[in-house]
């Protein structure tokens, strides 16, 4: 493919990805602190946050399928409990144990607003607007909905990631063969 | 506006944000100019702030504007830098940051005399309660994500300050 070729591919696939609501206006701001004496900015600090994201994405899925663990395996204690006969034995547990398992909502609502902020100053959209969703299922202690949003943030993560690796590796291929990238083509 | 399709729609926001990045990428050529011929008097800042992500950006945006930085990732480090004897014409000040936040950062390195311009910069919005964060001794608040215009807007504020 000639290099005007992929120049105008790599225009389309950016403002697809804008249209598509992936990426919004702080992206373009990123665009703008990249130049001669910093040509890889943009994918620097992308990368950062790809390192940052996967680190916060294990960390909640830990802290929320723990907290699912210990709560399915007090509610089998107590079903066999109850089937048995032996409800009383449960008072010689401590109380912890006849507790439901206090739930650190706000361990989580940290990590997904840490998530909410750098996701934001990427300008990734979409991630930003799940983890806000995220953030006020923590607010309201609702461990089903915690569930739904982490899959959804993961979700909308994954497809970003893989859109902006795809318009890195159209960048690479246009300075490879000798272009340069028409940053000021974006327009409509 | 609601009948316009919603591809319309993101393309009129794409267009402003196009214009807003034009006006400001004047403004940040002014200031580049004002500071290279020694006109605007060369800025020190320290960034605080415990996202990497963010840190890498306002770093960034102020080298771009000619601003020599420093980076540290809490309030603590904040107070420890000072200190140590630094002083700055501007602080960054992020809010939600562990071993101590930005409210209590701020309100000790004014408790320690510290007249620098600190703009408190957070995700949360004005109207989340962040009225203590203000009263801790800020002189100005912006929202994040920084673009280039906020940054302009405070370094505004600084200049005023310092005159």
């Amino acid at each position: 493919m000639e290099v005007g070729q992929m120049q105008r591919q790599w225009v389309d696939y950016t403002k697809s990805l804008f249209l598509e609501g992936f990426l919004d206006g702080q992206f373009l701001q990123l665009q703008q602190l990249q130049d001669e004496s910093n040509p890889d900015f943009v994918v620097e600090v992308v990368y950062l946050f790809f390192e940052d994201s996967e680190k916060l994405l294990n960390d909640l899925t830990r802290a929320l399928h723990s907290m699912l663990f210990w709560l399915a395996t007090f509610e089998c204690f107590m079903k066999v409990c109850c089937f048995w006969g032996f409800r009383f034995l449960c008072i010689f547990f401590p109380p912890s144990y006849r507790d439901q398992p206090s739930v650190d909502f706000k361990k989580v609502d940290a990590h997904v607003h840490q998530f909410k902020g750098s996701s934001s100053s990427i300008g990734a959209s979409r991630v930003r607007n799940a983890c806000i969703a995220f953030r006020n299922f923590c607010e309201e202690q609702n461990i089903e909905g915690c569930l739904g949003c982490l899959q959804q943030v993961k979700q909308e993560y994954y497809l970003v990631k893989n859109k902006l690796e795809t318009l890195f590796r159209l960048e690479q291929q246009i300075v490879a063969a000798g272009g340069s990238i028409p940053m000021t083509e974006l327009s409509f | 506006m609601a009948v316009l399709h919603p591809v319309v729609n993101q393309i009129s926001e794409f267009d402003v944000d196009q214009q807003k990045l034009k006006n400001t990428k004047m403004e940040d050529e002014v200031l580049k100019s004002g500071v290279a011929s020694g006109r605007v008097q060369k800025m020190t800042a320290l960034i605080v702030d415990d996202n990497r992500v963010n840190q890498t950006i306002h770093h960034r945006l102020l080298q771009n504007l000619g601003i020599e930085n420093q980076v540290v990732g809490n309030g603590k480090e904040a107070i420890d830098v000072h200190c140590s004897g630094k002083n700055f014409d501007l602080i960054l000040m992020d809010l939600d940051m562990p071993v101590m936040n930005g409210i209590e950062a701020t309100r000790k390195l004014r408790a320690m005399g510290i007249q620098s311009t600190i703009a408190g910069v957070s995700s949360r919005s004005l109207t989340d309660n962040i009225q203590e964060f203000i009263e801790a001794g800020l002189d100005d608040f912006q929202e994040k994500p920084l673009t280039i215009a906020k940054l302009v807007s405070i370094l505004r504020k600084v200049q005023n300050h310092n005159n």
